[in-house]
């Protein structure tokens, strides 16, 4: 007879892994991905696959020759890394400069804290950040998507360069239509020119329940709700919230970074927490801040906070006696 | 449909064996019966090596309130005293029995006429439920009367029958309900009776849509008993699941049911009580569900305590040869073998093979805080923090995060995307503040009585 | 840059340096709790290991310990040993009690050869969960469980798994006998036994507790608790009990008589110098001789 196996209960398992939720997210980026490359070409593809390929490749040396342990690039982390790092990027960014990205993200964000699970920040967002402050200029030479691909500014580069110079909201020309807006074509990072396909990913998302839909809806709400605050005070001097939610990135990073597992909360309150957070911090920063974009520095900063929140909101316990 | 408020899962319920119907299995030449088959302390033997023993013969005698009688399930001479490894690989007292003959006492009926008038007052069923050994019988083992005897100052306002079967592949209650149905109905009154309520819930999971008609077709002629269909989801047949799932009151946190006004008994030792008080038929035989994917025929047998688990493998078509593992239970809850020369005993509701391919666990990875396991859990805790806690010997704040809650589902395991073993550390951790809280009281009530001693000599 | 500037960011800077270090020192005068300071003295000559191996928490609860104790007879700290015991009764001006340098010693022999696996553990991988749930992985249900636990305990790196035998090594050298393999071990396997002069002991590597017959069948290794090192014994320094035999370090000359006898080899011996070369001859004859006895 075989040996009998012994161990304590439960005996069966639900067959979800890892690589199962990060291919999961990698294939919910795929409508981002697929937008992309029809509005910037090979450009886009160029900085895509440079990134992904440093990512892996980062993470394969560092385990390999450095840590020596068994390698994890299977289970498909560094690939999501390395999609949601490109999709941070200006399309024509030197592709050398994409490699310094990827190294600091998965390098110094990632690797050092223990690998996968164990980071703090988003390594992706960590990278993005990273290359922001190193590289301001070549972070910020946007192309514009058309036939004939000329360099412009972002719309919320131009919202913000137009309010800053006196003009009204009204008065300031070139911005694009909300149309565009949703569907894309507008200048700006990789993954958020069309609002509709980071919306198919999100639908993907909740239906392999891969997230839960506190943060994504904790997000986008808040920042619908303060913008539009300051919209119906003053709609001369700032955006309208729809305006605002379609541009800068604000889809992709709450549907894709702010909802990382690893950094973000654990407890349903917690994540509505976290969510409410970005969106107020991403709205101060954009409407009082020096940047025209404040997604990645909300992120940022609330991943710091997710120990603290975790630490204080507690899930509701069975027979929890209300105080 | 109802179900219960917090987390829970979907695991694939498997239930090979339900068309199966139940076999009586052959009495074995031997019979091997632990005094200590239930929670609470061991019985004391109360024969000798030599006796004879007729089937439903006191053999052990409990030794306290929490503790239950064990009775011969076969007719014989008593072989043995002593201890033999039992099924965690442990040695156990028991006693052994050859087996000579099938010879009653004749204070049972044996008969298959179903006895519907109660006629007892609830003092005496109680009474008789804790002669005859009657234990919880979905797997805890809990001695029934203890749940039956009301503590002064509580009242019982509902009974809730635990039909729910929750585990994959079990099956034993479901065939119970669909040919004992009757006599579980009239366990049911005798048990209202004797708790003196007048509201009954029987809870069954709609996986099983025949035995919830046959219950509610036979429920039209017994007053007060409610058949409520339970949507499909684990763990519910948890006792505080249940509650909440029918009444909608949660127990709380280190509370008993009772403290909500409900009772809970499973629906198999629902069956047991009907026998004990109508037929004067202690515990010595049961349902057990012998099933897997790897077994020829899964099968569900009324077997004598004490008979060899390899019996009944055999009985359901033998060992297959991708045998992996054999689990004493379901596979969400159940403990397997580590031996199979061990006895079927009182909490044994199912044995559950799986093949080799099944048996193993896939390699654990870092965790990716996910919050999978925060989700699922239907105790609302946080497992991976109970878990990180538990090995770090941090038991203090393990006590914080209210390990004590855990029902060792093991919904965090079933889900974790990373494989890690996450009930295995809170199980061990549980043990541990378990037994601080243990010396703690211990410390307490001695100080107390110091305390006490002391004024009585001071006057 | 304008001088007067940065004047003025180095003196607020000053300032408030200033201000904070006088707060300080009031709040540290006000909430001052008087320790003795013969604690800090007696702290600072243990090793700071906070190993617990003396049985208080840390080397801080340790020296409070010490300073309380009117002899130190019952303290001792196992990682600095005699030396840092002499100190402490320096410092404290009381009397160094020696105490016998002690080791861990692991008493189980079930290597995977002697003792095969029936069964295969898929739990987490920890003795104390494995112990809680199933007797072992195999028919002995009192040996070693080779999870590690022990090795995970040591703080000092003194012991590790053996991967032929799969069980775990006591490194003497390193071993401070601080008792933390020894609560570690669900099944108390591990002993602290003398270490012995030249490092020399004589152990019983079984704790099987199992009747000879069920013992042996499980572990080729185990003590079937027959006695004959008890009878070989001179200095009734062996005894058996639940069919195990145990041998009193305190009483035990290291004659090695027992080891000789034992038939399933479970007495081990340690640093001892290799018998000579006719040893397994002499080993026979002296087997045989008892038997003869017995015959006639």
């Amino acid at each position: 007879m075989n040996k009998l196996t012994i161990a304590p209960s439960p005996h069966v398992h639900s067959g979800d892994s890892v690589r199962r939720n990060m291919f999961g997210v990698a294939i919910a980026l795929v409508p981002a991905l697929a937008t992309s490359l029809w509005f910037f070409g090979l450009d886009a593809l160029a900085v895509i696959l440079t990134s992904v390929v440093a990512c892996v490749a980062v993470e394969y040396l560092i385990q390999k020759f450095v840590l020596k342990v068994p390698t994890t690039i299977s289970d498909g982390s560094a690939i999501v890394t390395g999609l949601i790092l490109a999709f941070n990027l200006p399309p024509a960014l030197p592709l050398w400069i994409v490699v310094v990205g990827a190294v600091f993200a998965i390098g110094v964000c990632k690797m050092t804290f223990g690998g996968l699970g164990q980071n703090i920040v988003n390594p992706a967002i960590g990278g993005r950040v990273f290359l922001l402050m190193s590289f301001p200029a070549q972070m910020t030479t946007w192309t514009v998507p058309g036939v004939d691909a000329t360099t412009g500014a972002t719309p919320l580069g131009l919202m913000k360069e137009g309010l800053k110079s006196g003009k009204s909201v009204s008065e300031i020309i070139g911005l694009p239509e909300t149309s565009d807006l949703f569907f894309g074509g507008i200048g700006g990072s990789l993954g958020e020119v069309s609002a509709l396909a980071i919306l198919i990913g999100l639908a993907f998302l909740l239906i392999a329940r891969i997230i839960t839909w506190h943060i994504p809806v904790a997000v986008l709400g808040s920042m619908a709700a303060l913008q539009g605050v300051f919209y119906v005070a003053s709609p001369e001097s700032f955006a309208s919230p729809l305006f605002t939610l379609l541009t800068g990135g604000a889809m992709l990073g709450a549907v894709f970074m702010a909802t990382d597992y690893v950094t973000s909360p654990m407890s349903g309150k917690g994540m509505v927490i976290y969510g409410c957070g970005i969106g107020v911090l991403t709205v101060l920063i954009r409407d009082f801040g020096a940047y025209p974009e404040g997604m990645s520095f909300a992120i940022l900063l609330m991943n710091l906070v997710t120990p603290l929140i975790n630490r204080f909101c507690k899930p509701k316990r069975f027979g929890e006696i209300a105080k | 449909m109802k179900t219960f408020k917090i987390g829970g899962i979907h695991p694939n319920d498997m239930k090979l064996s339900a068309g199966s119907t139940i076999r009586e299995m052959a009495v074995p030449a031997e019979v091997k019966i632990p005094v200590s088959q239930h929670i609470g302390a061991p019985a004391q033997a109360v024969v000798a090596v030599g006796d004879t023993v007729k089937v439903g013969q006191l053999i052990a005698q409990a030794t306290g309130f929490v503790s239950a009688n064990i009775h011969s399930s076969v007719s014989g001479k008593v072989k043995k005293i002593e201890e033999f490894v039992d099924a965690n690989g442990y040695k156990k007292m028991g006693i052994i029995i050859a087996t000579e003959g099938d010879e009653w006492l004749e204070s049972i009926d044996r008969t298959d006429a179903i006895r519907r008038e109660v006629t007892m007052e609830p003092a005496e069923i109680i009474k008789r439920i804790q002669e005859m050994g009657i234990v919880g019988m979905g797997g805890a083992t809990f001695p029934a009367h203890v749940k039956l005897s009301v503590p002064p100052g509580k009242k019982c306002e509902t009974l809730i029958i635990n039909a729910v079967e929750c585990e994959p592949y079990l099956t034993s209650d479901h065939r119970l309900m669909l040919e004992h149905g009757e006599e579980v109905l009239i366990g049911v009154k005798i048990l209202m009776h004797a708790l003196g309520v007048a509201k009954a819930y029987v809870g069954i999971e709609n996986n099983k849509p025949d035995a919830i008609d046959n219950l509610k077709r036979l429920a039209a002629s017994f007053e007060g008993i409610e058949v409520v269909p339970l949507k499909l989801r684990y763990p519910q047949g948890g006792e505080k699941q249940l509650i909440d799932a029918i009444t909608g009151r949660q127990v709380p946190s280190g509370k008993l049911p009772i403290d909500v006004g409900a009772v809970v008994q499973n629906v198999g030792t629902v069956f047991a009580i009907y026998e004990a008080v109508q037929k004067n038929k202690p515990l010595i035989e049961r349902i057990v569900c012998v099933t897997g994917k790897p077994l020829r025929e899964p099968s569900n047998f009324m077997v004598r305590i004490g008979t060899p688990v390899t019996a009944l493998i055999d009985a359901a078509g033998g060992m297959p040869e991708d045998c992996g593992k054999v689990i004493g239970g379901g596979p969400m809850m159940g403990r397997p073998f580590t031996r199979l020369d061990v006895p079927v005993v009182k909490g044994t509701s199912g044995i559950t093979l799986m093949s080799i391919e099944d048996s193993k666990r896939r390699e654990a990875s870092n965790c990716i805080r996910c919050a999978k396991c925060v989700n699922v859990c239907p105790m609302g805790l946080e497992p991976y923090l109970m878990s990180t806690l538990a090995k770090l010997g941090r038991y203090d704040d393990l006590r914080e995060a209210h390990v004590m809650d855990c029902i060792e589902c093991g919904c965090c395991i079933f889900t974790c995307p990373s494989n890690r073993p996450i009930l295995d550390y809170v199980r061990a951790g549980k043990a541990k503040v378990g037994a601080q809280l243990r010396a703690e009281a211990a410390a307490h009530k001695a100080a107390a009585e110091a305390a006490k001693a002391k004024e009585a000599e001071g006057k | 840059m304008d001088f007067s500037f940065i004047m003025i960011t180095v003196a607020a800077l000053a300032v408030t340096g200033l201000v904070a270090a006088v707060i300080l020192y009031f709040v540290s005068q006000k909430f001052k709790v008087f320790e003795d300071p013969r604690i800090g003295e007696v702290e600072s000559v243990l090793p700071g290991a906070n190993c617990g191996g003396c049985g208080f928490p840390g080397c801080h609860g340790m020296a409070c310990a010490l300073v309380a104790a009117d002899d130190l007879g019952s303290l001792s700290c196992p990682v600095g040993g005699q030396a840092v015991m002499a100190q402490v009764a320096t410092i404290l001006g009381k009397e160094a009690v020696a105490a016998a340098p002690k080791v861990a010693v692991v008493r189980c022999n079930g290597t995977c050869e002697a003792r095969p696996k029936t069964l295969e553990y898929d739990g987490a991988k920890s003795c104390a969960i494995l112990a809680a749930n199933f007797g072992g992985e195999t028919n002995c249900s009192y040996g070693c469980l080779g999870c590690g636990d022990c090795v995970g305990a040591c703080q000092f790196g003194a012991i590790r798994m053996n991967a032929t035998t799969g069980l775990p090594e006591v490194d003497d050298e390193k071993c401070v006998a601080c008792g933390a393999c020894v609560k570690a071990c669900p099944k108390s396997i591990i002993e602290l036994r003398n270490k012995g002069p030249k490092s020399r002991r004589l152990f019983v590597s079984c704790v099987n507790k199992d009747k000879g017959a069920v013992a042996m069948k499980a572990c080729k290794n185990a003590c079937i608790g027959c006695g004959k090192c008890v009878k070989e014994c001179q200095f009734d320094a062996i005894k058996v009990e639940n069919n195990v035999a145990y041998i009193d370090f305190m009483k035990c000359r290291l004659c090695r008589k027992c080891s000789a006898v034992c038939p399933t080899h479970a007495i081990h011996e340690t640093n001892f110098p290799p018998r000579p070369a006719a040893s397994p001859d002499v080993k026979a004859a002296e087997a045989a001789a008892p038997a003869q006895t017995a015959n006639a």
